[in-house]
């Protein structure tokens, strides 16, 4: 089971912080905008070069390589990119698996054909959510999943990442706005201000 | 056959045509009237001074006085590129070097292989053949170095979402980026291949022309223009592929992290 550990990350100015994340944890993310949640998302993907060091079961992230690290630790970004005409064409290989899996994240097969511009919100993001969790990440990046979906899309979304969690004793990291949902999915909580990061007890 | 040559008033009387066109885009508010003339005038200037020297060249036909005049078109040749990108890398140092280093090595490379290779002169210097076939070389590769590392910096600007989503998702920079990268060699390319596809039918080219009111037989001058648009074409292909390559390389950094940092600001 994997450990997550973070050391002197240093997002903004804030001062540098450390953080420890066992298998199968969640914490909520939460702060007004603009200081630095997604950026610490992106420094935890490796996406932005950062003097801190993040390490997965004790071996440091420069150890892997990076396209290693970013599918063991995934991030789903606020806005997903398609960059073919097809959703297919995003999901080569695996028939069978994938209508399996399409139909878990309550999907038919006829998506597959549709055109990426065409998409509802709702399915541009459970479908950017399956194309991540098929890399299998241990540790999810999740940079406000639901903010633009109604409440049905977003309650699914929900269930099908606390099933990801279960099933695959995965960490969550989940950047929210909404404090009822931290409740719901995360048993612990990390809060941005403009001057610092700290961990809230009790969420 | 005679060569008529060309008097300063017969060329006044084809500048008056500038100045008509000066006229109209001053009347029609275009705002190009200054850079029109500006650009005649450098092209005069700029012109006599290169039949100056290339009258000294021919003279001296010394190797060192060929390679040094080489230098400098190639360097003049990087500013023109770095003045044409519009989103240049940071430290514009980057740009000049990487166009330079790319119309070095494929425009420098043609046009050695042709002198010492394809036309087999000797010596290979001689500056009648080595001066304007690198002049024709750096000229088309310039265009297309300079269109093609534009390309590149603008799409991968635009297109950081969709880049990153995919280095995201695990995928190599290169990957990442083909789509942005394969753009801009297309780019690059399009022009040169366009223009060997249309040659002969709809325009007939500057070099052959010249050569053929210079008084040299039609098929001379077209074996000439065949072998100049296949040097022209290899010798671009070879720098925009180059040129993109080492650009795209530059805009990551070893983690294959989209380095946009090392964009400059732009004018766009």
């Amino acid at each position: 089971m994997h450990v997550f550990t973070i050391k002197n990350l240093q997002i903004l100015d804030m001062p540098p912080f450390n953080l420890e994340l066992q298998a199968g944890e969640c914490i909520a993310i939460t702060g007004d905008s603009g200081c630095g949640k997604s950026l610490f998302l992106r420094a935890l993907a490796d996406l932005d070069p950062n003097p801190g060091e993040i390490f997965l079961d004790g071996k440091a992230s420069s150890s892997y390589h990076p396209w290693q690290w970013r599918r063991q630790v995934g991030l789903l970004p606020s806005e997903s990119s398609w960059w073919l005409a097809k959703v297919e064409d995003h999901f080569p290989g695996e028939g069978a698996n994938l209508y399996q899996q399409l139909t878990a994240i309550g999907l038919t097969a006829n998506i597959l054909n549709s055109h990426t511009h065409r998409l509802s919100s709702g399915e541009r993001q459970r479908l950017s959510l399956l194309r991540l969790l098929r890399n299998k990440p241990s540790i999810l990046l999740l940079d406000e999943p639901t903010a633009n979906l109604d409440n049905n899309n977003s309650a699914l979304v929900e269930r099908i990442l606390k099933k990801y969690q279960q099933d695959h004793g995965a960490t969550l990291i989940w950047v929210t706005h909404n404090l009822s949902q931290a409740r719901r999915v995360a048993n612990r909580h990390l809060q941005f201000t403009k001057h610092r990061v700290r961990e809230v007890k009790g969420i | 056959m005679n060569i008529i040559t060309l008097s300063g008033l017969d060329l006044t009387l084809a500048a008056f045509l500038i100045f008509l066109l000066g006229v109209l885009s001053l009347f029609l508010r275009l705002g190009q009237t200054r850079q029109l003339f500006t650009a005649s005038v450098r092209c005069t200037v700029q012109l006599l001074i290169m039949g100056l020297i290339l009258k000294l060249l021919f003279a001296a036909a010394n190797p060192a006085a060929i390679i040094i005049m080489a230098f400098v078109m190639l360097l003049s040749a990087g500013q023109a590129v770095t003045s044409r990108i519009h989103r240049p890398l940071a430290g514009r140092w980057w740009s000049y070097f990487f166009g330079v280093s790319a119309m070095f090595l494929s425009s420098f490379t043609v046009t050695l292989f042709a002198l010492l290779i394809i036309i087999d002169i000797k010596p290979w210097y001689t500056p009648q053949y080595a001066i304007p076939l690198l002049g024709m070389l750096l000229g088309n590769t310039m265009t297309g170095v300079a269109l093609s590392m534009d390309t590149l910096t603008t799409t991968v600007f635009q297109h950081k979402n969709i880049i990153e989503g995919r280095l995201m998702l695990g995928e190599k920079w290169r990957d990442a980026a083909r789509d942005q990268i394969t753009g801009a060699i297309r780019t690059g390319l399009t022009p040169i291949i366009n223009s060997m596809a249309t040659t002969g039918i709809v325009a007939l080219p500057g070099m052959m022309t010249g050569q053929i009111l210079a008084g040299s037989p039609p098929m001379v001058a077209v074996t000439y223009q065949i072998l100049i648009m296949f040097l022209i074409a290899a010798g671009t292909g070879f720098g925009v592929i180059l040129a993109v390559q080492i650009t795209a390389r530059h805009l990551f950094d070893h983690r294959h992290r989209l380095r946009l940092d090392r964009l400059s600001d732009g004018d766009i």
